[in-house]
C-alpha cells in the first residue's frame, strides 16, 4: 500500500482509503472515488503541484498535498 | 440576470435546467430560449439563475431557469446552495414544475450521482443526454432507451451544441409536464440498509413544515440530503437548528460505532450505478490516446505550458493594438465628422458647446475602445469555451496556494480582467467564506476592461510605436506590463489579507478537467454581442450622465468680468489687424480662464496639493474626480476638459493629440512618459467603479467590506504612483 502522490503517470490503482477534512472527502466520494474505486494517475504536474486521475472515465485534479491522504494499493497492468 | 421569484401561486409552469458543471445546460438555454446567457467550457461559469421562456405545443409558453452546475445536492459552495434551493425548492422558493437534468454522455456515471439524487426527491425528471456527438470519439456506447427504463424517467438524446433532438426533446417535456407520473419512477431507485433507514427516519422528524414535505418520498429525500450536507461548519443558513443538531447527533453516534454515514449514503448510490451500467453503457477498447491528452502533453507541461500561456497573453494584448487600431481610427474620424456636421447646423454658444463637447465628445471618446473591449471579450470567450481556461487554473494552483488563495480564485481573478462585477459574482464557486472575501477584496485590482481605455489612451499618446531590440513592439510590451503589474499587486495583496485578517487555510481543490472542444463561435459571439452592448448602453447612460455633470462643473459658473475683458482685447487685436494666430491665441487663453473659474476647476485645483506629489495637474485632478464615478469617466472628461481648454479646432484631431500638446504655464509638456506611467499606476490600483463596490456591498451584505475595499486601495494607488513618478524623478526619468 502506498499513497496516491507516490505512484508514476500511467499506473493503475485501487484507492484503499481517504483522509484529510469530512467536507474534502465527501466531496471526493459523491465525485465517483470511494474506497474500492480502481483509478488511473495520467498526469503529475510537478511544477504546478497537482496531480490528474481518471476515475469512472472521468478526469479530475487534485493537488499533491491532497493526494498524500488518499492510500491506493497499485493493480497489476 | 434575474433571481427566482418566491413563491407558486399563480405563477407560470416552470422547468429548472439542471446538471453537473460544464454539461451543456447554458448551451441547451439558450437553443430553447433564444436568449443568449453567457457559455463556457469551465464548470461553474452560470453563478445566477438566468429565466427564458419555452414555447411547448401543448403546454404553452413556461418558463425555463438556468442553475448553476453542481455535483450532488450535498450544497457546499454559496452557488451550489443556489442550485440545490432551485431544484429541491427549499424556502423561500417553491419545487420546480419538472427538473430538464442534462447529463454529460461522455462522463454517464459520474453524472447519474446527481440524477440519482434529483430523482429521489420525487420532482419529475426529463433526462437530456447531451453530448450526443461526442460518443463515438471517447468509446463509449449509451442505450438511451435501457437508460431510461432502469431510471424510470424519459430520456432524450440530443447535442446541444448542433441543436440536435431537441424536437424530441420538446416533446418529451410536453409529456411530462401533462403526465408527472410518467417521469417518476414507480419506487426509490437506491434502498437503504436498516441501520441507515433509522437514521433517515429520525432527520425527517426534524425537517420544518415549510419544506413541503407532505410526500414521503420528498421527505426521506431531503432527510438523505441534510444528512449528508449539514455540519458544524457549512453556510446553510435556511437549515434550522434543531436538524443540524439531530444530523450531527445521528452522524456521531454512527462514528461511535465504527460506521461512516457519508459513506454509506454515498456508496449506496454509486452501488446502484455499477450494478446497473452494464444494461446501458458499453465501453469499447480504450480509443488511442486522444486529442486532449495530446494537447495537454505540451499546454500542461511545466515549462512549455507556462511558455505557451505567456506566449497567448502577449499575443493577445499585441493584437489589442495592432489589429484594433484601424477600426479605432475610423470611429475617430466618423466621431468627429459628426461633431462637426452637428456643430456647424446650431448657433453658436452654450447649446452647441454642449452638444459638441458634453454629448459628442464626451461619449464619442468612450465608444473609441468598442474594438478593444470587442476583442478582449472574444479572447475571454474563446479561452473559457475551448477549455483552455480550466487549463490556466490547473498551471496557478501552486502559485495561488503559496499565496493562500483557492485554486478556484483564478478563474474569478481572469474574468476579472474583463470586468470586477462578474467576477465578484464567481467568486460564489467557492466553499469557504473566507476564500470568497479573499477573492472578493483583490478582484478588482485586476486589470478589468474600464482600464483598457485609460491605458490605451495614455499608450498611445505618450509612448510611440516603436520596437525594443528590434522586434518587441514597446506598446504591447507596457499592456503586457501594466497587465502583469496588477495581477502581481492583487496577489502580494491577498498573500498580506490571508496573513492578517483572512487567517485560515483555503479549502482543497478539486478540479474536473473538461475536454478540449471547439469553441461554439455561435454561442461566443452572442456573448460578445451582449457585453458590447452592454458597454454602448453604459456610454450611452451612466457615462453620459457624468460626462454631462462634468460639463456642467467645468462651464459653470461663467466669469462675466473676465470675459467681458477677453472680449475687449480681442476686439483691440482685431482693430490692429492681428493675425488669425494671435486671434487664436487669445481663444486658448479665454478658455483655460474659463474652466480655471469653473466648478470643476476649482475643484481640481483644490485637490491638486494632494496630487502634485504624483506629477499630476489639476486638470488631470478633475480627471481623476469623474472616474471614481467609472473609469471610463476619465477619457470622456478629459475630452471635455481639452475640448474647452485647448484649441479649437475644427479638424479636431482626437484626444490623443490634445494629450502630446498639452503643456504647463512653463511650456513643459504636462504628460512626461513618467506622468503616464504613474498616472496609469494610480489606475491600476484605485477601485474607481461604483458598480464593484455596490456588488461587494450585496455580496458582503453590508458596508464593512465596501469601505475597506475603497479605502485601501485608494491608499494603495496614490503610494505606488508616489513611488514611480518620485523614483523616476530621481532616476532623472522625468
Ligand atoms: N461537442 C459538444 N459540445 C457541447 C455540446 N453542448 C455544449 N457543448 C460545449 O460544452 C461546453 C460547456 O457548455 P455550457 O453550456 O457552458 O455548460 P454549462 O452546463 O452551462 O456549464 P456551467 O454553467 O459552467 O455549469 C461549451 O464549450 C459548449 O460549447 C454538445 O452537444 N456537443
Ligand atoms: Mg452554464
Amino acid at each position: 500500500m502506498t499513497s496516491l502522490d507516490l505512484l508514476s503517470p500511467g499506473t493503475r490503482a485501487r484507492l484503499v482509503s481517504i483522509g484529510g477534512e469530512r467536507a474534502f472527502r465527501c466531496r471526493l466520494m459523491e465525485l465517483g472515488l470511494l474506497p474500492g474505486t480502481a483509478l488511473r494517475l495520467v498526469r503529475k504536474a510537478d511544477l504546478g503541484g497537482v496531480l490528474e486521475l481518471e476515475v469512472r472515465g472521468c478526469r479530475l485534479t487534485v493537488r499533491h498535498l491532497e493526494a498524500r491522504s488518499l492510500a491506493v494499493v497499485p493493480l497489476e497492468g | 440576470m434575474s433571481t427566482l421569484p418566491p413563491t407558486r401561486a399563480g405563477r407560470r409552469t416552470r422547468i429548472a435546467l439542471a446538471g453537473n458543471p460544464n454539461t451543456g445546460k447554458t448551451t441547451l438555454f439558450n437553443r430553447l430560449t433564444g436568449l443568449s446567457a453567457k457559455v463556457g467550457n469551465y464548470p461553474g461559469v452560470t453563478v445566477e439563475s438566468e429565466i427564458g421562456t419555452l414555447r411547448l405545443a401543448s403546454a404553452g409558453e413556461v418558463e425555463l431557469a438556468d442553475v448553476p452546475g453542481t455535483y450532488s445536492l450535498s450544497a457546499r459552495s454559496a452557488e451550489e446552495v443556489l442550485a440545490i434551493a432551485a431544484i429541491c425548492g427549499l424556502p423561500p422558493l417553491a419545487p420546480p414544475d419538472l427538473v430538464l437534468l442534462v447529463v454529460d454522455a461522455t462522463a454517464l456515471t459520474r453524472n447519474l450521482y446527481l440524477a440519482l439524487q434529483v430523482i429521489e426527491t420525487g420532482t419529475p425528471v426529463v433526462i437530456a443526454l447531451n453530448m450526443w456527438d461526442m460518443l463515438a470519439s471517447v468509446g463509449v456506447e449509451i442505450d438511451a432507451a435501457a437508460l431510461a427504463r432502469e431510471l424510470g424517467v424519459p430520456v432524450v438524446p440530443i447535442s446541444a451544441q448542433h441543436g440536435q433532438g431537441l424536437d424530441e426533446l420538446r416533446l418529451a417535456l410536453d409529456r411530462a409536464l401533462a403526465e408527472p407520473a410518467s417521469a417518476r419512477p414507480d419506487q426509490r431507485l437506491v434502498s437503504e440498509s436498516p441501520l441507515l433507514r433509522e437514521d433517515i427516519a429520525s432527520a425527517a422528524a426534524a425537517l420544518p413544515e415549510d419544506w413541503r414535505v407532505e410526500d414521503p418520498r420528498r421527505r426521506d429525500a431531503l432527510a438523505l440530503w441534510a444528512l449528508l450536507s449539514l455540519d458544524e461548519h457549512d453556510e446553510l443558513a435556511s437549515a434550522p437548528k434543531e436538524l443540524r443538531d439531530v444530523v450531527l447527533a445521528r452522524r456521531r453516534a454512527a462514528a461511535d460505532v465504527g460506521r461512516e454515514l457519508d459513506a454509506e449514503i454515498i456508496r449506496g448510490r454509486y452501488e446502484w450505478i455499477d450494478a446497473h451500467a452494464p444494461r446501458f453503457l458499453r465501453t469499447r477498447a480504450q480509443v488511442a490516446t486522444s486529442r486532449t491528452d495530446q494537447l495537454d502533453r505540451v499546454l500542461l507541461h511545466p515549462v512549455f505550458g507556462f511558455a505557451a500561456f505567456l506566449l497567448a497573453m502577449g499575443l493577445v494584448f499585441q493584437s489589442l493594438f495592432s489589429w484594433a487600431d484601424p477600426a479605432i481610427g475610423a470611429i475617430e474620424n466618423a466621431i468627429g465628422w459628426f461633431k462637426a456636421l452637428v456643430v456647424a447646423s446650431l448657433p453658436e454658444g452654450l447649446i452647441a458647446d454642449f452638444v459638441g463637447d458634453a454629448l459628442i465628445e464626451g461619449v464619442g471618446s468612450v465608444v473609441v475602445f468598442l474594438p478593444q473591449i470587442v476583442l478582449l471579450f472574444l479572447f475571454i470567450g474563446l479561452m473559457e469555451d475551448s477549455g483552455y481556461m480550466a487549463r490556466v487554473a490547473f498551471l496557478m494552483d501552486r502559485l495561488m496556494k503559496a499565496i493562500g488563495l483557492h485554486g478556484r480564485a483564478f478563474v474569478p481573478m481572469m474574468s476579472g480582467f474583463a470586468c470586477a462585477v462578474p467576477a465578484i459574482l464567481a467568486t460564489r464557486t467557492m466553499e469557504r467564506q473566507r476564500d470568497r472575501m479573499l477573492t472578493m477584496l483583490v478582484v478588482p485590482l485586476m486589470t478589468c476592461s474600464a482600464r483598457l481605455p485609460v491605458y490605451a489612451l495614455l499608450i498611445a499618446a505618450l509612448f510611440p510605436p516603436s520596437e525594443l531590440f528590434g522586434f518587441v513592439p514597446v506598446q504591447g510590451l507596457l499592456m503586457v506590463g501594466m497587465y502583469l503589474f496588477s495581477t502581481l499587486v492583487a496577489l502580494a495583496v491577498a498573500a498580506v489579507l490571508g496573513r492578517t485578517l483572512f487567517k485560515g487555510s483555503s479549502m482543497p481543490l478539486l478540479l474536473e478537467m473538461p475536454p478540449y472542444r471547439r469553441p461554439d463561435l455561435r454561442s461566443v459571439a452572442a456573448m460578445v454581442w451582449r457585453k458590447s452592448r452592454v458597454f454602448l448602453t453604459e456610454a450611452g447612460t451612466v457615462i453620459l450622465a457624468c460626462t454631462v455633470v462634468m460639463w456642467g462643473l467645468l462651464s459653470f459658473p461663467r466669469d462675466a468680468q473676465g470675459e467681458a475683458r477677453f472680449d475687449a482685447r480681442a476686439s483691440e487685436l482685431a482693430q490692429a489687424g492681428a493675425s488669425d494666430e494671435q486671434l487664436a491665441e487669445l481663444e486658448n487663453e479665454r478658455a483655460a480662464a474659463a474652466l480655471r473659474h469653473s466648478l470643476g476647476g476649482r475643484l481640481g485645483r483644490g485637490i491638486e496639493p494632494a496630487i502634485e506629489p504624483l506629477g499630476f495637474d489639476w486638470k488631470i485632478g478633475i480627471g481623476l474626480l469623474g472616474a471614481f464615478a467609472a473609469r471610463e469617466v476619465f477619457v470622456s472628461t478629459m475630452g471635455v476638459v481639452y475640448g474647452m481648454g485647448g484649441e479649437v479646432d475644427d479638424q479636431t484631431t482626437g484626444l490623443r493629440q490634445r494629450i502630446q500638446q498639452e503643456s504647463r504655464d512653463d511650456g513643459a509638456p504636462v504628460y512626461t512618459p513618467l506622468v503616464g506611467l504613474a498616472l496609469m499606476v494610480f489606475f491600476a490600483l484605485a477601485c474607481q467603479c461604483m458598480s464593484t463596490i455596490a456588488v461587494v456591498k450585496r455580496e458582503t451584505r453590508g458596508w464593512r467590506w465596501p469601505v475597506f475595499l475603497f479605502v485601501y486601495t485608494g491608499a494603495l494607488a496614490w503610494l505606488c504612483a508616489f513611488a514611480v513618478y518620485q523614483g523616476g524623478l530621481a532616476l532623472g526619468l522625468g
